[in-house]
């Protein structure tokens, strides 16, 4: 009898000095099925995906392709074996151009034995045209938004005809729009046969395309089950192993006087007419698709770009921003989106992080004061939950969850009144994306302004008090918390209004 | 799932120090191929011939971390030393021509800081400019000819100040200066920053031309100084001199420990690093190694200190996916 078994990892073990990464995992992914991965960072998931991609080997146990044992010791092995893999860290060069990446490590060859660039070209033309993607074959990937890039992974891995695609937070940083669009993609890769790996935090999405779901914890298999006997709140429980309740811990909070006026901000040929307000306790949401130019505002108010013309006031006084000294100055800050490149210094230590906004607390009079500095992180750290093995620690060694709570202890040294907060919770995991939420209510409790730029819905709907939705760089529509809802936003984003 | 934190710590304190260890190894190979090394003496002779090229290796060192390089410090150097020396024999004044030979380090550095920020030329490209410029105005003043007799010029080099020579007089004083930025001010502080990351540390909110200009000026200044020093011990204003130094600071630095992709140093480290070069020379004198030879082997370390380096980074971030992966020491809740 013919096994409908594609991929599966018996026993396997995986060690690294002095951590059991993996233990004893057992798992099993049907054909033309898509199969989802849950499970905190550190639970090892990548560490599986990994070695399905063969940049690990493992310690114990095996692979099977169609229930035949295979050793994959490379990635070019995993990739003639049928196995594609799209990585959460977008690795990519910006200097590259779209169709050099597209090809990249399969360059195809003419019979002379140099690269046959007319097919490179060809091949490129008709995909962006068959996808309906606004960018040409030359571009460089620079040019291009975070989401345009990961959209580009996923038809990378989708054209490259594997059997088998992983795909590690493929959502992370794309727009809802997109969202759908690689929902399509999927279900017409299950009608080819293709089977699916799906690693996610965002367990609506999950459970919108998901055959069969299966929970990590700590390296071991927690359990196993088609997705029909599986609801949202039993995957939480099994992923942190206890009940979690109030995912959205919002609160009542009365709203103070206005903390923030922005009126009429324009950028030529990025957006225009921008209008909000911010109150104290109040928590504003930015909802919007690729390139509807929220994250482009944001940069203008922080001072990291300019503005052509309007207004902003601060406390009611008009405010001439032009580099973010100048709002922190002001009492405003900014969580950046793409933390990797405008958050963190990857190599120093977590206090130097946190600290690194706020020189001026602990160097003055002339010398570093270093336990001053401890005791003040330190207590910061603490309050926030922040996991780390010690203030020393360089940051590049955090989950990307406590990564994000530093950012937010730098900025919270400050003691602004203004949070801009920039997709604060993509890439994290369930429990520290609630302890974010978390702190932005306790900040938003304690008389601090939040705007929220963010892709998730959900979570806009959740945590905000009025959303404001752009599209294609102006705001088409302005929603109070009794009106909120999905569908209200998807028709302002798309500007179907 | 925990990692042993005993031996976490134990590699780390490894790697820390262990440039220390190797300066250690090569004091105890130097003492055995040469009873009198540790005398008072000897080693007073190394910190005096090191001077130069210790100073130089702070200012590498600085920009290195602040993700910058410079090239020009051998010509800087030069054309700083020959300004000076003139300056004396005209003006008979040793502050003065101090002064003078810092005022052209400073210059020159300044010229490098605004290719570098105003007109966004990679530092690289800006300083090998530089380079060959500097040298040029060197060469022309004094219309390619050495400056003899410098008088009293030579107490930069080769005096004493209550018994103890003058370069390291020079050294210690930049020795403890450096490390004072680098520890205890807020500028020292930013440019770790800057070249760990400069894109978050501008939407951190500092100010990276700014700092950036400061970091050329403080190896202007120790240029400058370096040149004065130089010119004094070999005795003559040579606009051909110091070809290639920056080449020396530069390697001092890195054998030190601080990283060539940024955000990394320490002063002591660029001293240790800059003291094992020294030992090394010392040894190939001693053993009689053909001076060819000694060029030979002194590219060879540039080149094992940067595969060490980059060989060590890449373990931290092995490091760093293992951490990641199985997690670190979480506490619940």
């Amino acid at each position: 009898m013919e096994s409908n078994i594609k991929l599966r990892a018996s026993k396997i073990d995986k060690l690294f000095p002095g951590v059991k990464a993996l233990d004893k995992i057992d798992f099993a992914v049907r054909k033309g099925t898509v199969h989802v991965l849950c499970g905190e960072n550190g639970a090892g998931k990548s560490t599986l995906m990994k070695i399905v991609n063969g940049i690990y080997r493992p310690d114990g146990g095996q692979l099977l392709i169609d229930e035949k044992p295979v050793r994959i010791q490379n990635p070019i092995q995993a990739r003639n074996y049928g196995i594609a893999m799209i990585a959460q860290e977008l690795n990519y060069v910006p200097e590259m151009s779209v169709e050099e990446n597209l090809f990249l490590g399969r360059l195809p060859r003419n019979k002379w034995g140099s690269v046959d660039w007319k097919r490179v070209r060809r091949e490129t033309l008709k995909l962006l045209e068959e996808e309906n993607l606004p960018y040409t074959p030359d571009q460089k990937l620079k040019t291009l938004t975070v989401s345009d890039i990961q959209m580009l992974e996923i038809l990378k891995a989708i054209s490259n005809k594997a059997d088998i695609i992983v795909m590690d937070e493929p959502t992370s940083a794309i727009t809802q729009r997109e969202v759908e669009v690689l929902f399509e993609k999927i279900a017409e890769l299950k009608d080819r046969g293709v089977s699916i790996i799906y690693i996610s935090h965002k367990l609506e999405e999950v459970f919108r395309i998901a055959d069969d779901i299966t929970v990590l914890r700590d390296g071991t298999v927690v359990e196993t089950h088609p997705a029909s006997e599986l609801d949202m709140n039993r995957v939480i429980a099994l992923m942190v192993g206890r009940e979690m309740s109030d995912v959205y811990p919002k609160k009542e909070i009365a709203l103070g006087e206005t903390l923030l006026e922005v009126d009429n901000l324009c950028s030529s040929g990025v957006y225009k007419d921008i209008s909000f307000r911010v109150n104290r306790g109040e928590i504003v949401g930015f909802a919007g698709l690729m390139g509807a130019g929220r994250t482009e505002v944001m940069r203008s108010l922080f001072g990291l770009d300019p503005h052509t013309s309007g207004m902003v006031k601060v406390g009611g006084r008009a405010v001439k921003i032009k580099r973010p000294r100048d709002s922190i100055v002001n009492n405003m800050v900014m969580l950046s989106e793409d933390r990797r490149r405008y958050g963190i210094i990857p190599i120093r230590s977590v206090m130097e992080n946190a600290s690194i906004a706020s020189l001026e607390k602990v160097i003055y009079g002339g010398y570093a004061h270093a336990k001053k500095e401890r005791k003040l992180v330190g207590e910061f750290f603490s309050r926030m939950s922040v996991k780390t093995p010690t203030l020393e620690t360089p940051i590049q060694s955090l989950s990307g969850g406590n990564q994000q709570k530093v950012q937010l202890a730098k900025w919270m040294l400050q003691d602004p009144d203004i949070f801009i907060m920039d997709e604060p919770t993509r890439g994290i995991d369930v429990g520290a994306k609630f302890e974010i939420y978390k702190l932005m209510t306790e900040l938003a409790q304690s008389g601090k302004g939040i705007v929220m730029v963010s892709s998730e819905m959900p979570e806009l709907i959740g945590m905000c008090d009025c959303i404001y939705v752009m599209c294609k760089g102006r705001i088409t529509g302005k929603l109070q918390r009794e009106d909120f809802s999905q569908e209200a936003i998807m028709n302002y984003a798309t500007g179907t209004n | 799932m925990q990692t042993k934190p005993s031996r976490r710590k134990g590699a780390s304190i490894m790697e820390k120090y262990s440039i220390f260890l190797v300066l250690v190894v090569m004091f105890i190979i130097c003492s055995l191929l040469n009873k009198n090394f540790l005398s008072a003496g000897n080693l007073t002779n190394i910190a005096r011939q090191l001077a130069v090229g210790t100073i130089l290796a702070y200012g590498a060192m600085l920009l290195i971390i602040s993700g910058m390089i410079d090239l020009s410090a051998g010509s800087v150097l030069a054309l700083a030393g020959v300004l000076s020396v003139s300056f004396y024999k005209a003006a008979g004044s040793l502050v003065g021509s101090l002064l003078v030979g810092v005022l052209v380090g400073v210059v020159c550095n300044l010229v490098n800081a605004l290719m570098v920020t105003n007109f966004s030329l990679p530092p690289f490209i800006a300083t090998l400019a530089m380079q060959t410029i500097a040298r040029g105005i060197a060469l022309l003043y004094t219309k390619g000819q050495n400056i003899l007799q410098l008088g009293d010029f030579i107490v930069f080099g080769q005096g004493e100040v209550f018994g103890v020579p003058t370069p390291i007089i020079f050294l210690v004083i930049a020795t403890v200066v450096i490390w004072y930025i680098l520890r205890h001010t807020r500028f020292g502080r930013s440019l770790y920053a800057i070249g760990g990351n400069e894109e978050a540390a501008v939407a951190s909110g500092i100010n990276v031309i700014l700092q950036k200009y400061k970091a050329f000026i403080v190896n202007g200044i120790l240029v400058g100084v370096a040149g004065v020093l130089f010119m004094s011990r070999v005795n003559a204003g040579l606009p051909n001199g110091a070809i290639g130094y920056e080449m020396e600071g530069l390697t001092a630095a890195i054998v030190g420990g601080t990283s060539f992709s940024g955000g990394v140093g320490t002063t002591v480290g660029t001293l240790a690093g800059s003291f094992i070069i020294g030992c090394l020379n010392n040894i190939m004198n001693l053993t009689g190694v053909d001076s060819y030879v000694q060029q030979i082997t002194k590219g060879a370390i540039i080149a094992l200190a940067v595969i060490y380096d980059i060989k060590s980074k890449n373990r931290k971030t092995r490091k760093v996916i293992l951490v990641e992966e199985a997690g670190t020491e979480k506490t619940k809740g």
